[in-house]
């Protein structure tokens, strides 16, 4: 017998499982295509109801335009932020279904299950930032990065996305409702990117709250996104954002693998 | 697998799990030779389901050891996982997709190349009945439906031990008895079947061997005869048409227990032709009229019964 020893075909079952999952989307798309609203109607309201005020407030020679390039980048950390809702509550509600069940009796890689989770809600969250752009663009935003800078731009967002999304698995695997799924990562679909400077520098916070608002891993990445859209100072921010990323992926991960050995109930 | 001295299908020792201060399981011994189906029978909350989880890598036993197909369940689970196929209490499908689809999910699992998978899952759909039901959602299967699609899914890795977890809780009998040639023709084809029921008349119908599990222990096992055995049970019930006469039999015959307000006389006995010729050469020799007879068997209720020691019948619904 050799079966003990063959290589577990973890890449081979992850493409299956992602399959299966990008199925899933397909047929119900219902609720990744709300979260992905959330953010364009946020962009629209801050843009056209309160950016003239904004835009003056946050100097740069002000007005709704410059406040339009200023918010962008806060934007699209929104909707990655918002995407870990669906994750928490796809995987809280695909573990007490029974063929997560049969996946476990079964001679599979185990971790595929949730990467497969991961990688669709990585391309989904992908799909919806390109959805945001789309109408950034339409409504005005200029970005003045060259293909390199694009490139970096969208590496950052891929890796601080998945690092995300397994933290949301991880939610995800901890909550016992779906309903309990749905609230678990209200720190990163809201606190986070609200505490940050996605609509205000955080220059005009209070110390206490700017000092958390300045060193917190989505102002690194907003900051470090918006030099390279539109050519502001990065600084510190760059290698910051890469290292909350990896951070917070390889946390996310650890937690989950972990959380998904438990015997489930 | 070593050739010369097959390892059983199932054994295990001492099996041992508790939730918090509930204990589930307090020491189980299970001994399942290979091809044949082993029924394990109890009342909803004795362990039939731990038990399972155990034996299918589910879920880690507290204490005692579990060998399936050869492999430790907890040393080399996923070479026992390779071995199985399980058929969960609640079925084991995906609801969002079509049965087709759940079949193709299990090809890929199983790395069958894609014509082989697609063969595979033709041949089961056909086999179960599902063909016309392929492309459809299996959220809009009927009970009977999904755990049918919930056994072809199991069989695409040709298992050689399947666990089925109270596989016709809530099927209707059509269902049921379709159920039954299912598992029937699996045994025909040599594979070794592990299922639990809380129904006797299912586990008479079904197993080589029985294990009765009552609070977490193994209370009796054997061949569906050999429980039967048992249980002394077998009678022949005698009722008369006037006290003077039943009281005119209890004399005659000597044994058996007499009720008056019933006008019965229960006899020890067997029921067979025999016995039942030796007890009317008595009754005839003494000029006594019977009005009617019954003959009572022992059948596995009464074995449930008489060793669980609580006919309880919200929880054990025999049918």
């Amino acid at each position: 017998m050799t079966t003990a020893t063959q290589p577990v075909p973890h890449l081979r079952d992850s493409l299956t499982m992602l399959r299966r999952n990008l199925l899933h989307a397909r047929r119900y798309p219902s609720m990744t295509l709300q979260v992905a609203l959330i953010p364009v109607f946020l962009l629209l309201l801050f843009v056209y109801v309160f950016g003239g005020a904004l835009g003056t407030g946050i100097g740069h020679g002000g007005g709704r335009t410059a406040y339009l390039a200023y918010l962008v980048p806060g934007i699209l950390l929104m909707t990655a932020g918002t995407g870990a809702v669906p994750t928490a509550v796809a995987v809280c509600t695909d573990m007490t279904e029974g063929i997560v069940a049969r996946f476990r009796t079964m001679a599979i890689s185990r971790p595929s299950i949730l990467v497969g989770h991961v990688v669709g809600s990585v391309i989904q969250t992908m799909i919806n930032l390109t959805l945001v752009i789309a109408v950034a663009l339409a409504i005005g935003f200029r970005p003045n990065a060259n293909p390199l800078e694009w490139l970096a731009a969208i590496g950052l967002l891929v890796l601080f996305v998945s690092g995300l999304t397994w933290l949301s698995v991880a939610l995800g695997l901890l909550s016992k409702t779906p309903e309990g799924a749905s609230n678990a990562p209200l720190p990163i679909s809201f606190l986070l990117p609200f505490v940050s400077s996605t609509f205000v520098p955080v220059d005009s916070m209070p110390s206490g709250i700017r000092w958390f608002a300045e060193y917190q891993p989505f102002t690194t990445v907003i900051e470090t996104l918006r030099g390279l859209l539109t050519g502001t100072e990065i600084g510190h921010n760059g290698w910051m954002a890469v290292a909350w990323s990896v951070a917070i992926a390889v946390l996310g991960f650890v937690w989950s693998l972990r959380l998904f050995d438990r015997d489930p109930r | 697998m070593n050739p010369t001295t097959p390892a059983p299908a199932i054994e295990a020792t001492g099996l041992r799990k508790a939730y918090g201060d509930k204990l589930v399981l307090d020491g189980i011994d299970l001994h399942v030779p290979r091809g044949t189906v082993f029924a394990l029978l109890g009342p909803n909350g004795a362990g039939k389901t731990t038990t399972v989880q155990i034996l299918s890598t589910l879920i880690r036993a507290d204490g005692g050891e579990a060998r399936v197909a050869g492999h430790d369940v907890a040393a080399a689970a996923q070479t026992v996982r390779a071995a199985i196929g399980v058929t969960g209490q609640f079925s084991a499908v995906d609801n969002l997709i079509t049965g087709e689809e759940n079949m193709a999910l299990m090809a890929d699992l199983h790395h069958l190349p894609r014509p082989e998978g697609a063969r595979v899952t033709a041949e089961l759909l056909a086999r179960f009945d599902l063909v016309e039901a392929a492309k459809k959602p299996a959220s809009t299967y009927s009970g009977g439906m999904r755990r049918r699609l919930d056994i072809a899914m199991t069989l695409v890795g040709s298992p050689e031990v399947i666990f089925l977890d109270e596989p016709t809780t809530g099927l209707d009998p059509r269902s049921r008895h379709t159920m039954w040639q299912i598992i029937r023709d699996l045994v025909a084809g040599g594979v070794t079947v592990f299922l639990t029921t809380q129904y006797l008349e299912e586990a008479d119908q079904l197993a080589d061997r029985i294990a009765v599990l009552s609070g977490g222990r193994i209370v009796a096992e054997g061949t569906p005869d050999e429980l039967k055995r048992l249980v002394p049970g077998g009678h022949v019930r005698l009722r008369f048409l006037d006290p003077a006469e039943l009281a005119r039999a209890a004399q005659v015959l000597d044994v058996g227990t007499r009720d008056d307000e019933a006008l019965t006389l229960q006899v020890p006995g067997d029921g067979s032709v025999h016995t039942l010729r030796a007890l009317f050469d008595i009754l005839d020799g003494a000029s006594i009229t019977v009005d009617s007879l019954t003959v009572h068997t022992p059948d596995l209720d009464d074995v449930f019964f008489a060793v669980t020691g609580r006919p309880d019948h919200e929880k054990v619904q025999a049918r």
